[in-house]
C-alpha cells in the first residue's frame, strides 16, 4: 500500500522521487504491517472468547465451543480423531467446491466482460438486450434452483449454473458502467491516431473500463462463494456446501461451523488474489490501487 | 503592419481548404448558429493561429477540421480530398492532453503507428526519435499520472508527431499550464515546427500567444462565429515579446478583436494573458 503512494507522490516530475528504493523505510513498514494485523485480530479474538463464554455459561449442547470446532476442523482436514465419513475429507470437498466456484466464475467472466463491452459501445445491442437482462436481474438466484435442476439435472452442472448466474450480473453490469464512463476524448484521440472499428475494443475500451471491470470481478467472486452453498443443495455428494447441508441434517453444528469458516477464509484469500491482480493491472491508476 | 486580407503567395502549396462552412447546433431554445460562411485556405508549412473570444466557434472549426464533428454545410478538404472523419493526417493536441492513462509515455507515443500496423522496428526507432525531440527519454517508462502538465502536453505532441501527421491541430494546448511552462513549450513548439516543417493550426484566445507563434492570425468573431480578418505576422523569429514592433502589433490585433465586442471587456481581459 505504502509503495503505491510513494510512486504516485512526485507529481512535479522532478524525476528522482519515484526511483528511490524503499530500503530505509523497511523497518517502519514492517511495524505498520504488524500493527495492522494486531488491530484486525482484536474483534475475531473477542468474538471467540464471547462464543466460548456463552457456550459454557448457557450449557447448550446445540452449539459446540470453539475448541470443539477446532477439533472438528483438524479431523476434517487430517482425520484420526472421529474416524467417521468426514474425517480427512476436506481436500476432496474443498477441491470440488473450488472447481464449481471458479467454473461458474470463469464462465461468468468469459460471457460478462465481452457482452458488457459490446452493450456499452453498441446502442443497437443495448436496445435489444438491456430490457430483457434488466427484467431477469431482480429474480433471486435461489429462485432458479428448481429450473436449473430440470435443465442440468442433479449434480455439479446445476451448481455451476447457479454460481454463474450470481456472478454474471455484477461482472456484466460493472463492465457496461466502465465502458459508458470512459472519457469520450480518449475515443477521439484514438480515432485521430488511426484506431479503427474493432481495434478500439482492445486498444481503448477494454483498458479504460478495466478499473470498473475489476470491481465487477471482485463482487462476482464474492457472490460465487456465497452461492456455492445454494448450488450444492442440488444433491451433489461432495463440496463444502454439501457438507454444511449434511451437518444441518445430522445436527452436527461443529461440521456446519467448520464449513462456514473454511468458505470464509477461502473467499477472503480469493479476494486478496483478485486484489493483487487488480493492483498489478491498474498500476497506472493511483486511485484504483487499493 | 496590418494587411488584410492576405492573399497566399503563388508559390505556396495549399494543404487545407475550408470553404463556405456553416455549423448549427440544436439547443433547448432552437438552433444555434456556431459558424457562418467560414472559408480559409492554409498552405503547407504555415503556422496559423485561430484567435477569438470564447464562443466565437474557433474550437468548433478546429473540431470540424479534425473530423470529430460534421458541418451543416460547406466542405473541408486536405490535398483536395474531402474530410468526413478523424484521420492520422490531422493530428490533434487537446487542452486536457487526452493521453491514455494505462500506457507509459513510450507506449502513448507509439500508439498511433502500432494501431496502423507500422512494422515494429520502424515504430521503435521513430518513438525514440520523438521521445528525444520532446526531451522525455528519461521519462519513457512513466505513466501519465506521474507527469506534470507540461510533460503531458509534450507527450501529446510527440504522440501526434510520431504518427507522421501532415497537419498539427492544437486546441488551446497551453491554456492549462502555468506561465513559465507555457512560454517554454511555445519555444519548443516553434523549434519542432521548424524541424518538422509541419502545418500547424493553433487555437488560442491569447493575443500575445498568437502574435508570438503565428505566420498568420485568423481573427474570429462571435454570434455567429465567422472570420473577421486574416493578419500576416512577418516579425522575424525568434520573436522578442518586449520589442516595440511586437507590442505595436499586439496592440493592433487587440484593437481589431475588441472592436467587435460590445464594450470590449471580455477581450481586454484575455488579451493580456
Amino acid at each position: 500500500m505504502s509503495l503505491e503512494t510513494a510512486v504516485a507522490a512526485p507529481k512535479s516530475g522532478s524525476g528522482a522521487g519515484a526511483a528511490k528504493t524503499p530500503a530505509g523505510k523497511a523497518a517502519p513498514r514492517l511495524w505498520g504491517r504488524l500493527k495492522a494485523i494486531a488491530l484486525a485480530s482484536v474483534v475475531p479474538l473477542c468474538l471467540l472468547f464471547l462464543w466460548d463464554f456463552m457456550v459454557r455459561r448457557t450449557g447448550t449442547r446445540l452449539i459446540p465451543p470453539p475448541s470443539g470446532v477446532a477439533t472438528m476442523m483438524w479431523d476434517f482436514a487430517f482425520g484420526g480423531i472421529y474416524d467417521d465419513a468426514y474425517s480427512g475429507s476436506l481436500p476432496i470437498h474443498f477441491w470440488k467446491s473450488v472447481q464449481r466456484v471458479y467454473g461458474g466464475f470463469f464462465l461468468a467472466t468469459a460471457t460478462g466482460i465481452p457482452l458488457g463491452l459490446m452493450l456499452g459501445r453498441i446502442p443497437l445491442l443495448r436496445a435489444l438486450l438491456d430490457p430483457m437482462l434488466s427484467l431477469l436481474r431482480p429474480v433471486p438466484v435461489t429462485a432458479w434452483l428448481p429450473l436449473s435442476m430440470i435443465f442440468f439435472g442433479l449434480g455439479p452442472k446445476s451448481a455451476i449454473f447457479l454460481v454463474f448466474l450470481g456472478a454474471f450480473y455484477p461482472i456484466m453490469l460493472n463492465t457496461v458502467f466502465g465502458v459508458r464512463s470512459v472519457d469520450p476524448r480518449l475515443f477521439e484521440a484514438a480515432e485521430m491516431l488511426g484506431c479503427r472499428g474493432s481495434q478500439m475494443f482492445r486498444a481503448v475500451v477494454l483498458p479504460a473500463a478495466l478499473p470498473s471491470i475489476f470491481n465487477g470481478l471482485r463482487l462476482g467472486a464474492g457472490f460465487a462463494w456465497i452461492l456455492i452453498v445454494v448450488g450444492e443443495m442440488t444433491g451433489v455428494p461432495e463440496g463444502l456446501g454439501a457438507v454444511i447441508m449434511d451437518g444441518r441434517t445430522l445436527s452436527r453444528t461443529d461440521l456446519v461451523i467448520t464449513g462456514m469458516i473454511i468458505i470464509g477464509v477461502t473467499g477472503y484469500v480469493s479476494d486478496r488474489i483478485l486484489l493483487s491482480l487488480n493492483n498489478y493491472f491498474l498500476r497506472w491508476s493511483p486511485q484504483h490501487n487499493a | 503592419m496590418l494587411d488584410t486580407p492576405v492573399t497566399p503567395t503563388t508559390s505556396a502549396l495549399p494543404i487545407l481548404r475550408v470553404s463556405g462552412l456553416h455549423k448549427e447546433f440544436p439547443s433547448s431554445n432552437g438552433m444555434v448558429e456556431a459558424l457562418r460562411g467560414v472559408s480559409i485556405t492554409i498552405n503547407k508549412g504555415e503556422f496559423i493561429c485561430l484567435l477569438g473570444a470564447s464562443g466565437c466557434g474557433k474550437s468548433t472549426l478546429l473540431r470540424i477540421i479534425a473530423g470529430f464533428e460534421k458541418s451543416t454545410r460547406g466542405s473541408v478538404t486536405v490535398y483536395g480530398a474531402e474530410v468526413d472523419s478523424p484521420g492520422p493526417d490531422r493530428g490533434m493536441v487537446f487542452q486536457d492532453y487526452a493521453l491514455f492513462p494505462w500506457l507509459t509515455v513510450r507506449d502513448n507515443i507509439s500508439f498511433g503507428p502500432r494501431q496502423r500496423g507500422v512494422p515494429t522496428p520502424t515504430v521503435v526507432k521513430e518513438t525514440e526519435r520523438f521521445l528525444d525531440m520532446v526531451g522525455l527519454t528519461s521519462f519513457a517508462d512513466r505513466y501519465p499520472h506521474q507527469l506534470s502538465g507540461g510533460m503531458k502536453q509534450r507527450v501529446a505532441i510527440a504522440r501526434v508527431l510520431a504518427n507522421d501527421t501532415d497537419i498539427l491541430l492544437m486546441d488551446e494546448p497551453f491554456g492549462a499550464l502555468d506561465a513559465l511552462t507555457r512560454s517554454k513549450l511555445q519555444e519548443e513548439l516553434i523549434a519542432i515546427w521548424k524541424a518538422t516543417k509541419l502545418t500547424v493550426i493553433f487555437v488560442t484566445h491569447s493575443v500575445e500567444e498568437a502574435v508570438l507563434l503565428a505566420d498568420q492570425i485568423v481573427v474570429m468573431t462571435a454570434g455567429p462565429g465567422r472570420i473577421d480578418c486574416q493578419i500576416k505576422v512577418d516579425l522575424p523569429r525568434p520573436r522578442d515579446v518586449s520589442s516595440p514592433e511586437f507590442n505595436a502589433l499586439r496592440r493592433d490585433v487587440t484593437r481589431r478583436l475588441t472592436s467587435h465586442v460590445s464594450g470590449g471587456r471580455s477581450i481586454a481581459a484575455t488579451a493580456d494573458s
